[in-house]
């Protein structure tokens, strides 16, 4: 990358300071929202179904079944509203893109978890 | 008036005022007032300002003498500014924070050359799906270029295929995002015609 536009990057964008998901993995993702001129937290929880881009505009989505409805959410990695991601469990998945969970629902639907060597 | 003269470094996006912006950052180190024209001497009043320095040997003995006069390097690129909004002597340098956050500039550049297109892509014809109108079996040919026995030729100025880009161009109403005064880099919202590394004039919209 050009030097002076790695620059403007470090001066105007925030670093990743989110741990490291990937399509699969369950996470809960913090947003900030203001309404009026307060701040508040919204969370949103559901399994990561693809890491979308690269650099400052990278992006990930969200899909969770909210009342028996699938809801996809997209947000910008580096966007200062994303307070914090939370990974609750890391999925075993064989794709980068896990669009097939749209016409999955229910049992179907469920991602297993990988299993990980523990640190002792 | 007043205005910089500045080189395309390439794009980036930032966030600003909680949205996301494409950008295109200009650099506009070494923009330095070289001669300065008056009412009484030249019959109107104007600053040029010279910008990015060339090597000695690359530049002429009138480049060279020019430059001297300033004591400063010989210089690649020359614009001149009317009515320049500032008072500046021969010599000065012009910084990035002529320009303030939010401001609306007039950016000026030379657009990447396309070489020999079609009248599809130089002039935007929508081409022609059935065969009329002289359009035969092409999908992208200019059709009919006009009547017969009267006029019995082609109007002058009829849009055809030939060389596209490489014009000047000037974008109106380009919104400075970020002036970043110490790197002598300015931001500007979104896109700005002309290839990396070439020059742009960036004046203040009237």
């Amino acid at each position: 990358m050009n030097p002076t536009i790695k620059l403007v990057n470090d001066t105007f964008n925030q670093p990743n300071k989110h741990p490291k998901f990937g399509p699969g993995d369950n996470i809960t993702v913090s947003y900030k929202i203001t309404e009026g001129n307060k701040e508040r937290i919204q969370e949103f929880r559901g399994d990561v179904i693809q890491l979308n881009g690269a650099g400052t505009t990278a992006t990930f989505t969200v899909r969770k079944i909210s009342n028996g409805v699938g809801v996809e959410r997209v947000f910008p990695l580096y966007s200062p509203f994303v307070d914090e991601i939370a990974v609750n469990k890391v999925g075993r998945v064989r794709r980068a893109k896990l669009y097939y969970q749209r016409d999955r629902k229910g049992k179907a639907s469920r991602i297993s978890e990988k299993r990980q060597a523990v640190a002792e | 008036m007043k205005g910089i003269i500045g080189k395309k470094v390439g794009m980036t996006s930032i966030f600003a005022d909680g949205k996301y912006v494409g950008v295109t950052v200009i650099d506009v180190k070494g923009n330095t007032v070289t001669q300065v024209k008056t009412n009484d001497t030249d019959g109107y009043s104007a600053v040029q300002v010279g910008f990015d320095d060339k090597s000695e040997k690359a530049a002429n003995n009138a480049e060279k003498g020019h430059a001297k006069k300033v004591n400063t390097a010989p210089k690649r690129k020359f614009v001149e500014f009317r009515n320049f909004d500032f008072e500046k002597a021969v010599g000065e340098t012009i910084a990035a924070d002529i320009f303030a956050d939010g401001e609306k500039v007039t950016v000026v550049g030379t657009s990447k050359g396309k070489g020999f297109q079609g009248v599809v892509k130089r002039h935007g014809f929508s081409g022609v799906g059935m065969g009329s109108h002289g359009q035969h079996d092409r999908m992208r040919a200019p059709g009919s270029l006009g009547a017969s026995s009267d006029p019995s030729r082609v109007w002058k100025g009829l849009r055809m295929a030939g060389r596209m880009g490489g014009n000047r161009i000037k974008t109106q109403n380009v919104k400075v995002v970020k002036v970043m005064a110490d790197q002598s880099l300015i931001l500007l919202g979104g896109s700005v015609p002309g290839a990396i590394g070439s020059y742009v004039v960036l004046e203040k919209t009237k």
